[in-house]
Formats: C-alpha cells, sequence, structure tokens
C-alpha cells in the first residue's frame, strides 16, 4: 500500500510563497490564474495489507509529524500496487 | 548556577550560548546532546538558535521527537526555566510548551539583522533587569519567524500579559514597518501560562557584551540568572 499526502497552509492563511508564484504567473500573461497556494508532497511506502489500518496509521503521522495542525490541513489517498 | 544548552544535530548558536552564559556571565555551562534523556544538575535550559535536521519538513519539527526533548518536557512542567532563541522558540512551539506557529517570513527573504523589540511584560524571571516598555536593540536572523496562532488563543495570550516582546521602531512605536516578518500582532517573543518557559526570535546572546558593540541582550540572559537565583530560594524549586 502506498499513501500519497498532501499537506497545505489552511485556507484564510497567508501563504506568501503562493502569492509569489501568483504574481508570476500574473506577468507571464496567465490572467486567469488566482488563489495558488504551495504544499508539501509525499509518498510513503506501507507494509499493510488492511486498507483501514493502513488509513488510521497515515491519519496518525498526519497529525503527529507530517502537518502542523495548527497552521496546515492534510489529505491523502491510498493506492495498491 | 548550571545552564544546560541543548545541541541538536545542525544547531548553530549552542556555542554562542555556552559563550555568553558561561564567559560574560560568569556561569556553569553543560552541553547536553540531544541524545541524552537526563537533565540532572540543570537549573535552566537553552534551545539555542540554528537548522536542527536542517528545518526539514518545518522548523523545529523533527527536533521536537529527539530524545533530549521528553526530559526538557519534564523540566518545564515541573517548573523548571526553559529559554528558546530562533530556532529554539520554533522547537517550543512544534513541541507544544508554547502556543502557535510559525510561518514563513511575509516577504520570503531570510533576515539577518538589528531589529527593536518592546518589552511588554518586565515582571518576568526573563525580563527581570527590563522595565516594562523598554526598547532594546536585538538582531533576528531566521527565514520561518512569522508568528501565528488562532484568534482566541491571540486574545488570551494577550489578555493574560504572555507577550513578552513585541517589535517596534526606535521610539517603540508598534508599526507595521517595525514588523520584520509578518508576526501577529508584532509578537518577537511569548512565555507560558506558568511563566517558566519563553521563546523569542531575536538573539540575546549574540548582543551581551561591549566587545560586539551592544549589550542589550545581556539585560535578558542576565535577568534568567537573577530569576534562578529567586526560585532557589523558594522551597518548590529547591526541592526539585
Amino acid at each position: 500500500m502506498k499513501a500519497k499526502i498532501h499537506v497545505t497552509l489552511k485556507q484564510g492563511i497567508l501563504d506568501p510563497q503562493g502569492k509569489a508564484i501568483e504574481h508570476a504567473l500574473d506577468s507571464l500573461g496567465f490572467k486567469n490564474a488566482a488563489n495558488v497556494r504551495v504544499g508539501k508532497y509525499m509518498e510513503v511506502d506501507l507494509n499493510e495489507k488492511d486498507r483501514a489500518k493502513a488509513e488510521a496509521e497515515v491519519k496518525q503521522m498526519c497529525e503527529k509529524l507530517l502537518a502542523n495542525t495548527i497552521v496546515e490541513e492534510y489529505r491523502y489517498e491510498l493506492v495498491s500496487p | 548556577m548550571n545552564i544546560g544548552v541543548v545541541v541538536f544535530p545542525g544547531s548553530n548558536c549552542d556555542h554562542d550560548c555556552q559563550h555568553a552564559f558561561r564567559d560574560v556571565l560568569g556561569q556553569s555551562v553543560r552541553m547536553i546532546w540531544h541524545k541524552e534523556t537526563s537533565l540532572t544538575g540543570i537549573d535552566a535550559v537553552v534551545l539555542p538558535g540554528g537548522f536542527s535536521y536542517g528545518d526539514y519538513l518545518r522548523t523545529g519539527a523533527i527536533a521536537r521527537f529527539s530524545p533530549v526533548m521528553g526530559a526538557v518536557k519534564t523540566f518545564a512542567e515541573e517548573g523548571g526555566m526553559v529559554l528558546g532563541i530562533c530556532n529554539g522558540f520554533q522547537i517550543l512551539l512544534e513541541a507544544g510548551l508554547l502556543p502557535g506557529a510559525m510561518l514563513r517570513n511575509r516577504s520570503l527573504n531570510f533576515i539577518c539583522k538589528d531589529v527593536y523589540i518592546k518589552v511588554e511584560n518586565a515582571a518576568t524571571p526573563f525580563t527581570g533587569h527590563c522595565e516594562s516598555g523598554q526598547v532594546l536593540k536585538i538582531p533576528i536572523a531566521h527565514a520561518d519567524g512569522n508568528y501565528y496562532t488562532d484568534p482566541v488563543t491571540l486574545a488570551s495570550i494577550k489578555a493574560n500579559a504572555h507577550v513578552i516582546f513585541r517589535y517596534c521602531d526606535q521610539e517603540g512605536h508598534l508599526t507595521p514597518e517595525a514588523n520584520p516578518n509578518g508576526s501577529l500582532d508584532n509578537i518577537a517573543g511569548i512565555r507560558n501560562a506558568a511563566g517558566n518557559v519563553l521563546g523569542m526570535m531575536p538573539h540575546p546572546e549574540r548582543c551581551a557584551e561591549s566587545l560586539l558593540g551592544n549589550e542589550d541582550g545581556r539585560l535578558i540572559l542576565a535577568s534568567m540568572i537573577e530569576g534562578l537565583k529567586k526560585a532557589s530560594q523558594t522551597p518548590v524549586a529547591a526541592a526539585r
């Protein structure tokens, strides 16, 4: 089982990197681009076949280490090989 | 007093802290490798600045799980004084010993320069040598010093005088221009509810002697020694 995890700043929290990229896109002529948010993408291989158990474990990883839930939110998907 | 300076892989202000406490203030200093699990004989703990674990994932996110941090947490819960400077402050936030989190600086730049901070609360063991409202000139050096906390926590730390230092201009005005990194409410340093844990982004150890042209930081470090001496005269601390 592989977990694909995305961590981004919560909506409403200023993302200075996202803003910088947004300005760059705008200056390149991409006038439709708005609300750019920068985040982290992580892949974790899990030695666990039970989907429910894998999901519980990934959630714990996110809560404990991968995301700081004061300022960040996370989402993940589990993919079987 | 015995000051313990914790050394994480990537700490780089540990020797500055050692120098300030030992050579400038005449205290005994023990360097504590992050794998140690005992703080026996230590009167106060300093988490120094630097880039623990290369700032991977988030600043302080991995250091907070270092073996020594269990002992630091217990030490703090038992009332021991803990000072976190810069990366040390970030580690205290990640460890939950102080409320809130750090975001990337508003400008996205790593900022290394002298700033002015206002002493908002001089009635703490970390600021006893300062006066309330006093303006100190102390350098900052960080990329992630943009303090954030939720509105409820912010209201609470303000109401309870947990904000110890705020960025200001030379005259002490708390202006947006004087805020180098975008911190909520110009916050540069906060303490915990019990008052024995302080986190601050500016580096007092870098300006603690006349040789370096600025002694403002010495006020904070000397306050801490004074605070420790006072605490050691009370029965609670003596039993610890």
